[in-house]
Order: structure tokens, then C-alpha cells, then sequence
């Protein structure tokens, strides 16, 4: 169980002060698929990084299992907006996958036996050996992937994992994530700023204003758990809950000016 | 990769001929014919002297060298990470740098005598600043996803240091390392002509003195193939090291 309350965020940096998020409060349950969209600088990174326990909120609280966040919490995996910065260059791929197991004093055996899983998993059983900069941005994204299934986290926090990939390569991840989700039965929340994606993807979608932030509606999103790019993207009710998302999200820019 | 070793030497091989050519007739006794010198080359360096002199000054390179590798990139890491530590060290390491080495030989030799200690201080009072500062460099340009990375998937401690820290750095301290290097050599040389009984230096100065002038442009010749080897030798250890850094670079050139 993932808990957002009250959460405010104020960047005060150099004298400009910029209050990214307003008053935020939502929960995820536990091995829920929630997605988490907005407009872009309303302040979706600056979320998520609080509920990493990267950056100290400036009031409200995060209970990530039971336990209020000060840090990066345990069991917590994190795939950033700048997947390719966030991979190490000097290491090869498997390497890069394996560093936050050998870091947590894995055996060897079980390590090699997680890797190549994770690398299976998002189709790079044959990369083991690249260098990240060797492969294209949608290939280095699904090492980062990798990497978080390796963890094998409790709760999965994604920033905007498929903004810089081509449609294709998009559509190809979308179903991954959702099918490694379903395997492992992680708690995942997702961020993007658009909006089809939001709702293809999750079972829920907490849609945000623009900063400063709030929510501005929960919308539970009833499509049926076997998603297809083709079906479910043409089935009635999907339309009409991206329309209601769309519309939701027009009227809260409309609000703020 | 044939055609660049080809370019690389062209210049080297064409002033040794404009040297060998232009001294060919030459009768001045302090510009002796290079064929002179080269005739004394291996007579000189390649007896006992390669143990007595030419290995000692290699030695003291190496130990000098390292030990400033080692003080200066753990001491960069140091002060790059902590703001409160670079704020108050970094006006006083730029002073140090400031200083130019040779001058500290005198001072050196008071403290720790004209044996080897000092010689190889002089070398670890030169080689040290470059790399130190360039460390502290690389270490405040670490990338901030990184280091999020690193925290939230938990590497610490030894992983930390050496992936997040020392491997971001390594451009950095490589660059500076390269500089140092020079730097060494030159001091390896000025370290032996203040007081010494053996190295190259030394005996370039005892040539001199004893007016054996072929003998003298031969070790003039013989520092600059060393500084040739050893650059060479650096590219090398260079290529291994920072393989990744010069990919990445070559993929954007690409793009
Ligand atoms: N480190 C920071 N210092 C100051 N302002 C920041 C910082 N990071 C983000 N911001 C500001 O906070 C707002 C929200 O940013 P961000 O969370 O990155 O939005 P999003 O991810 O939704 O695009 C933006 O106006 C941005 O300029
Ligand atoms: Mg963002």
C-alpha cells in the first residue's frame, strides 16, 4: 500500500520560487496498476520523486508499506524520465542489471539466474554483452526496465518511461509492462503526459492539474484486464474514458486561468 | 589505422633528417654530427648504466607517479564530494598548484635529504595537483540521475565509490593523469641534476662537464624517446580505461 497525503512541494532555489506541487493526497492499493497523468512541468517528476525518498516533500507525508518515507524506502524500485543517463556507460548490460544485486550481497548463482530472466523478459536475451550506448533509446529503456524486474521490487514507480520512443517500440512496452506487472504482481505506478497511454495501461487513472498541483479527479478505468493494442484501443468504452480523461484534464487548465 | 601510424611519423622522421643532414659536416665541438651521437648511443645507455642510471631515475618515476595517482585521485574524491571541504581547500590548492615544482627541490632537499625521498617527492609535488584538481572536478560533474540511481537502488559503500565516483571521474582524472606524466618526466630529470649519484639526469649532467658532448645529446636523445614510450605506453592503459568514454563519443559523432 502506497499513501500520498497532503503533499506539497516547494522549490526555492536562488531567490525563484516555484511551487511545483499544491496539495496532492491519493493511495495506491497494494499490486495495483495506477497511472498518474498530467500536463508537463505540472510537477509529475517532482511526485515521484518524493515518493522515492529522493527529494523531502515541503509538508504532507508518504507511507510507502506501512512506513513513512525519509528515504529511499526498501523494496522500492524507481525506472527515471532520463533512462539512458541512468544507466551506468562504462558497464555492459548484464552488469548494469546486476550492480543493485551485487550491492544487496546476492549470491552469484541466483544473481546470473535474475539477470538473465530480467534480460529474457524485455527481449534482450541476446544484448547481455553491449555497451547501454550501443543500443537505440528503446532498447536502452527496456535495460532500465530490466534492471527494475531484476530488483524484484514490491512497488514500481515509472516516470515517463516511453516519452522519447517511437510509436512501435511504444505500443511493444506498453504491453511488456503490463504483462510483467501481471507476472510479478508488483505495485506500479505509472507517469505519462499522454493521456491514451494512461488509460490503455492502468486499472486506475489519477489525472493532475497543472502546477500547482492537485488532483483533479481518480478515475477507475473498467476495461477488461486482457488489453490488446488493436481491441482495446477501438473498444467504445475506451474512448469514452479517454474522452472523460481529456476533458477532466481541459477543465483543470481552464480553472487555473 | 596504417595510414595514421604513417602520419604520426612524418615529422619525427623528417626533422631527424633535417638534423642528421644539416650536422652531417659539422665541426662545431657542441653540435657534434647526429650520426656521432647515434654512434655513441648504445655504447653510452646500453652497458651498465641502463642498471646504474636509467633504471634507478625509471624507478623513482614510477613510485612518484603512483603514489601521486593514488593521494591525488582519493584526496579529489574527498574534497569533490563534500562543498564545505572544496570551499575552504580550493583557494589554497590552487596556490599550491601555482608554485612551480623546481622550486620546492631546495626546500625538499633540507627536509628529506638528496637521497631517493626526495627525489621522488619532488616528482609527487609536481604529478599531484593536476590530477588532484582535475579529480575534484569529475567528481562535482558526477550526473545527478546517476546518483539517484545509485540511492535508490541501494549501491553504497565500495560500489558506490568506485562505479558512481571514480568511474565518472575517469575522463577527468585520465586528463589529468596525462599531464602529470609530463610533468614527472621533467622533474625525474631536474630532481637528479641538484644532487645525485645516479640517473639520467645526473650523468647527462656529468657528460657536460666532462665535455663529452656525443654522450651529452645522446641522453638529450634518449629522455625524448622515453617520453615517447611512455606516452605511448599511457594511450594504452588510456584505451583500456576509458574504452566506453571514446564510444560513446564516436556514436554521437555518428549521429
Ligand atoms: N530542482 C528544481 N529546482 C527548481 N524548480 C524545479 C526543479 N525541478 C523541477 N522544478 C520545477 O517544478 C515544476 C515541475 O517539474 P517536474 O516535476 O519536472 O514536472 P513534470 O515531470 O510533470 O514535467 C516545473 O515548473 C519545474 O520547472
Ligand atoms: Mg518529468
Amino acid at each position: 500500500m502506497l499513501t500520498v497525503k497532503g503533499l506539497s512541494k516547494t522549490y526555492d532555489a536562488k531567490g525563484r520560487r516555484v511551487e511545483a506541487i499544491g496539495d496532492v493526497s491519493f493511495d495506491v492499493a497494494d499490486g495495483e496498476f495506477v497511472c498518474v497523468v498530467g500536463p508537463s512541468g505540472c510537477g509529475k517528476t517532482t511526485l515521484l520523486r518524493c515518493i522515492a525518498g529522493l527529494l523531502p516533500p515541503t509538508s504532507g507525508e508518504i507511507v510507502v508499506e506501512g512506513r513513512k518515507v525519509d528515504g529511499p524506502p526498501d523494496g522500492l524500485a524507481v525506472v527515471f524520465q532520463e533512462y539512458g543517463r541512468s544507466l551506468f556507460p562504462w558497464l555492459r548490460v548484464r552488469d548494469n542489471v546486476d550492480l543493485p544485486l551485487r550491492a544487496a550481497g546476492m549470491g552469484k548463482a541466483k544473481r546470473r539466474e535474475l539477470v538473465t530472466e530480467a534480460l529474457d523478459a524485455v527481449g534482450l536475451a541476446d544484448a547481455h554483452a553491449a555497451y547501454p550506448w550501443q543500443l537505440s533509446g528503446g532498447m536502452q529503456q527496456r535495460v532500465a526496465i530490466a534492471r527494475a524486474i531484476a530488483y524484484q521490487p514490491r512497488v514500481l514507480l515509472m516516470d515517463e518511461p516511453f516519452a522519447a520512443v517511437d510509436a512501435q517500440t511504444r505500443a511493444d512496452l506498453e504491453d511488456l509492462i503490463r504483462s510483467v506487472w501481471q507476472r510479478l504482481g508488483v505495485t506500479l505506478l505509472f507517469v505519462t503526459h499522454d493521456i491514451d497511454e494512461s488509460v490503455y495501461l492502468g486499472q486506475r487513472v489519477v489525472m493532475l492539474s497543472s502546477s500547482p498541483t492537485t488532483v483533479a479527479e481518480d478515475l477507475a478505468i473498467d476495461l477488461p484486464a486482457a488489453r490488446d493494442q488493436l481491441a482495446t484501443r477501438s473498444d467504445p468504452r475506451f474512448t469514452e474514458l479517454r474522452g472523460q480523461v481529456y476533458a477532466q484534464i481541459q477543465k483543470a487548465k481552464q480553472e487555473r486561468t | 589505422m596504417i595510414k595514421r601510424i604513417l602520419l604520426a611519423v612524418t615529422m619525427p622522421v623528417v626533422l631527424l633528417a633535417v638534423w642528421w643532414f644539416a650536422s652531417a659536416g659539422s665541426t662545431d665541438f657542441y653540435f657534434p654530427p647526429l650520426r656521432r651521437i647515434l654512434e655513441t648511443f648504445p655504447e653510452t645507455w646500453f652497458g651498465p648504466r641502463m642498471v646504474d642510471d636509467v633504471l634507478p631515475s625509471l624507478a623513482r618515476l614510477a613510485i612518484g607517479y603512483a603514489a601521486a595517482l593514488c593521494v591525488g585521485i582519493a584526496l579529489g574524491m574527498l574534497i569533490g564530494a563534500n562543498r564545505t571541504l572544496r570551499a575552504v581547500v580550493e583557494p589554497l590548492l590552487e596556490f599550491l598548484r601555482a608554485v612551480p615544482p623546481p622550486v620546492l627541490v631546495p626546500i625538499l632537499m633540507l627536509m628529506a635529504g638528496i637521497g631517493d625521498l626526495m627525489k621522488v617527492l619532488v616528482i609527487v609535488s609536481g604529478c599531484l595537483w593536476p590530477i588532484l584538481l582535475n579529480t575534484v572536478e569529475g567528481v562535482r560533474a558526477v550526473d545527478e540521475v546517476l546518483t539517484d540511481t545509485c540511492r535508490s537502488y541501494r549501491i553504497r559503500g565500495r560500489l558506490r565509490v568506485w562505479h558512481l565516483m571514480v568511474r565518472s571521474a575517469s575522463p577527468q582524472i585520465v586528463a589529468g593523469a596525462r599531464q602529470a606524466l609530463s610533468i614527472g618526466i621533467i622533474l625525474m630529470v631536474i630532481s637528479e641534476m641538484f644532487a645525485a649519484s645516479s640517473g639520467i639526469g645526473f650523468t647527462v649532467i656529468q657528460f657536460k662537464d666532462g665535455f663529452r658532448i656525443p654522450q651529452m645529446w645522446s641522453g638529450v636523445l634518449l629522455l625524448g624517446l622515453l617520453g615517447v614510450l611512455l606516452a605511448l605506453l599511457f594511450r594504452l592503459v588510456e584505451r583500456r580505461v576509458l574504452g566506453w568514454y571514446h564510444g560513446i563519443r564516436a556514436v554521437q559523432k555518428e549521429r
